[in-house]
């Protein structure tokens, strides 16, 4: 097992370099630089070449990514300019808020996302299961922002029951309670869609389980129905279900975008677009490799996870 | 139904046990405390350096934590004096000597003195001076002209100008003039930023990432103290987002309402505040080549663009039609006497006939939103169309605001016939010094990327730069204005009104013509 880790840590690397060069090729190519960004209307073409001077640009553009990799190999992601602090400082602070933000939501869905699917498939054709594929035909279809925003409107605005938006409260605050408060709109918004696909898949995973042979079997030896379901069935159906669910937890991660912005959420998603608008050439390229290296290395741990499920993936 | 019992009552008690952890303790609705203003902003802060920053944004909270040697007088656009008590100007317009206001310190203690005055000017503008790369400084050329600062004693100090140059006292009241701790910088270096020291009202307390910016009551004030004990600045980028939290008590003050959200905040909970600014929106024309080198032309784009429509219908309301290229808040230096085009189809189409340009494509350069632009996807829309109504064949191209400024500045030549364009300035000289003149076209530097050329409006702004009596420049840029509306090298369309919401618990607040936000006297209940 170790060394099957080891094996697919080493081959992250590849991955891992490639993202640096396109990141690093995409902030280059696109029209518009952080000197015109700062300086707006005043960015004649003297000021705007003084300052991308002061901001070392002006080196070409092989020697800049050198530079560039070879800090961040030590650790110094670089300074970015439109926040003026250091980069990972500002990127460790957000990912810490998004963690918090797309966890507690990838949780969620996974949770009710394959309950509901387990239900689903256990009452095939039954109301449950309508109700259930019905609820879930409008949570994939509807646009993770317009519900938050919808949202907003109806709990905070009109209902009071919660802030509208932020992490903690302004004054006061700042504890548990305080950053539930704050968290359940946001998560509930993020984990919609997700719920539905995991909620899709779970479904028709189990039903096909609970067609084999084994099953019958089980319920032939007088096993409790619960017991086939939740026991026998869904750690069957679990080897199909964590690869979606390995899916999911990506698409969490960039749907907080979206989320971050509507709930002013200080997220990663929420740095990397304005990052990206104020054209902070470092901030976007360490948040974007930071990510990357989340995700791949999420994506190890979703293998190694269903390696220990099913003995007959080869490790 | 044992294999669901279980499950579902399992889920509701967790559930439950969620709401009910997030709803207890705190009050639902998120009501800010007496003494305490929140303000909503559009963005997070770049930097609270006010060297080191651009953005009106960062400027609405500087302004309350520094102070300036000279202010804008309240209401007006007219200089006032702040940390000096008054100044001489020489005969000849190049030396400025300002006394110094006694018995000041920074917020860190340290004394504010002609000494600190020198160490603020040469760190902008001296590339040896050794915090000089505490920076980048972008705006430092507003002193540009500044040729030494020098301490004549404690408390006073001393410019000296290379040249004459008109808008040198009001380029120190904006918020690359204000005066920063010394001891501070060498302190912070280039963290100073994010630990500013000023003389202001407020002094800087907590700067929590994207959450939130706070400072408190300056107790010793040398302008009598602030009317709350603390401010709040909160970043909320989105503009819905910034109106739920105004409806919901999560802020007391937000700038920048959007005109489409302005309806909400119509009734008694609410004051709406409007306030004219040094602020134009034009389509700038490109003069070079095309049908817009054609005078009649230019003037004819003047009279088919319905102004009016687009201030009341895109804009609701949320500015006024401009008659030239100077806005009105200037009020010493705007010629009154002018008229904005009116809106005549007719006429317009007279005058392209008359130039033989019937029918001729025009490429419209347009941007998807940017500083002091509006609604300009909107406006271009609506622009388009009343060019269309009189027989132009118009195709916009939409850009991001950095790419879109990336293709305008540089010059519309062989690529474009006309760009929307918009801006905010502190002086009657910026915008027509640099948007202007002969000299200011792109391979010069400058921002006239229409290419319009006229020799005695040259002679105009040159003179009205150096000349240091107030009603001489006046007299000079009245006269300006009066040519270049005539000239039409742009499509003159619009004045915007800032604009800000305040709740019941707020008092004493109005907005500034310069577009900063002045907290010190406003009352939180």
């Amino acid at each position: 097992m170790g060394g099957y880790i080891l094996k697919r840590l080493v081959s992250a690397i590849p991955v891992l370099l490639g993202i640096t060069v396109i990141v690093f090729l995409i902030m280059s190519l696109i029209p518009g630089d952080p000197a015109t960004a700062i300086l707006g209307s005043y960015a004649t073409p003297e000021n705007v070449e003084k300052l991308n001077r002061d901001l070392g640009l002006d080196k070409p553009l092989v020697q800049r990514y050198f530079i560039w990799l070879g800090n961040m190999l030590q650790g110094d992601f670089g300074r970015s300019f439109s926040l003026n602090r250091p980069v990972l400082d500002e990127i460790l602070e957000r990912f810490n808020a998004t963690l918090i933000l797309a966890g507690t939501s990838f949780v969620l869905c996974a949770f009710m996302g394959i309950l509901a699917g387990v239900i689903s498939a256990a009452r095939q054709y039954g109301l449950a299961d309508k109700a259930i594929t019905f609820t879930v035909l409008i949570g994939i279809s509807v646009p993770s922002f317009f519900l938050g925003m919808m949202m907003i409107l109806l709990f905070a605005v009109n209902l009071r029951w919660l802030p509208v938006s932020g992490m903690y409260a302004i004054y006061g605050g700042g504890d548990l309670p305080d950053l539930i408060r704050h968290l359940i709109m946001p998560a509930l918004a993020l984990s919609v869609v997700a719920t539905g696909v995991i909620a899709r898949l779970s479904r028709s995973a189990m039903l096909e389980v609970l067609r084999q042979d084994f099953i019958r079997t089980a319920r032939a030896k007088g096993v409790q129905e619960r017991r086939v379901i939740w026991a026998h069935a869904l750690r069957a159906a679990m080897v199909s279900i964590i690869p979606v669910l390995g899916i999911q937890a990506g698409f969490v991660l960039s749907g907080s975008v979206y989320i971050e912005i509507v709930f002013q959420w200080p997220g990663i998603g929420r740095m990397l677009v304005d990052a990206i608008l104020k054209r902070d050439i470092l901030l976007v390229q360490g948040g974007v490799v930071f990510v990357a290296a989340c995700y791949v290395f999420f994506n190890i741990m979703v293998d190694v996870a269903q390696s220990l499920l099913d003995p007959r993936i080869k490790t | 139904m044992k294999l669901l019992n279980w499950t579902r009552r399992g889920l509701f008690a967790a559930a439950g046990a969620v709401l009910a952890l997030g709803l207890a303790g705190s009050p639902g609705a998120a009501q800010t405390p007496p003494g305490v203003l929140v303000v909503g902003q559009i963005a997070e802060p770049k930097s609270l350096d006010p060297h080191a920053v651009t953005a009106v944004n960062d400027f609405r909270i500087l302004m309350n934590v520094y102070d300036g040697l000279v202010r804008y007088k309240d209401g007006t656009l007219e200089v006032e004096p702040a940390l000096a008590t008054g100044w001489e100007i020489s005969e000849d317009g190049t030396v400025y000597t300002f006394d110094l206001r006694e018995g000041v310190t920074f917020h860190d203690g340290t004394p504010f003195d002609a000494e600190a005055v020198v160490f603020n000017f040469e760190r902008m503008l001296n590339e040896d001076h050794p915090y000089h790369d505490t920076g980048p400084f972008p705006l430092a050329f507003f002193f540009s002209a500044v040729e030494s600062v020098e301490a004549v004693d404690a408390t006073t100090v001393r410019f000296t100008l290379n040249a004459p140059y008109a808008p040198f006292l009001s380029n120190l009241a904006y918020p690359t003039g204000l005066i920063v701790s010394p001891a501070a910088v060498q302190e912070h270096g280039a963290d100073f930023g994010r630990n500013p020291s000023g003389t202001g009202p407020f002094v800087f307390e907590e700067w929590r990432s994207n959450e939130r910016v706070v400072v408190v009551r300056n107790d010793d004030y040398w302008d009598g103290t602030a009317g709350t004990e603390a401010v709040v600045f909160r970043p909320i980028t989105d503009a819905n987002t910034r109106t739920a939290e105004m409806l919901a008590g999560g802020i007391d003050l937000m700038v920048e309402v959007p005109p489409t959200s302005l309806s909400e905040f119509q009734g008694g909970d609410f004051t709406v505040h409007e306030q004219a600014g040094p602020h134009v929106w034009f389509l700038i024309l490109n003069a070079k080549e095309g049908p817009f080198a054609d005078k009649r032309v230019r003037q004819a784009a003047n009279y088919a663009i319905n102004k009016e429509a687009i201030v009341n219908d895109v804009l609701e309301g949320t500015a006024e039609v401009a008659a030239g290229p100077t806005p009105p808040a200037f009020a010493w230096a705007y010629n009154d006497a002018l008229e904005p085009y009116p809106y005549n189809p007719e006429k317009a189409r007279e005058l392209i006939a008359e130039a033989g340009a019937e029918g001729a494509e025009l490429t419209f350069y347009v941007t998807e939103g940017g500083s002091g632009m509006l609604d300009p996807v909107a406006m271009g829309t609506a622009i388009q169309a009343d060019l269309a109504a009189v027989g132009f064949d118009v195709s916009i191209e939409t850009y991001e605001w950095n790419t879109f400024l990336g293709e305008v500045n540089p010059g519309l030549e062989g690529k474009a016939d006309m760009a929307e364009m918009a801006w905010m300035t502190n002086d009657p000289d910026t915008l027509p010094f640099l948007a202007l003149r002969t000299d200011a076209w792109p391979d010069q530097g400058g921002f006239n990327s229409g290419y319009y050329s006229n020799p005695e409006v040259d002679e105009l702004l040159e003179a009205a730069r150096v000349a240091t009596d107030q009603a001489e420049r006046a007299r000079l840029y009245k006269e300006m204005q009066e040519i270049v509306q005539e000239d039409a090298p742009w499509v003159f369309v619009a004045n915007w009104k800032q604009n800000a919401v305040t709740n019941a618990q707020v008092e004493s607040f109005t907005l500034q013509p310069s577009f900063f936000l002045l907290l010190k006297d406003v009352v939180k209940n």
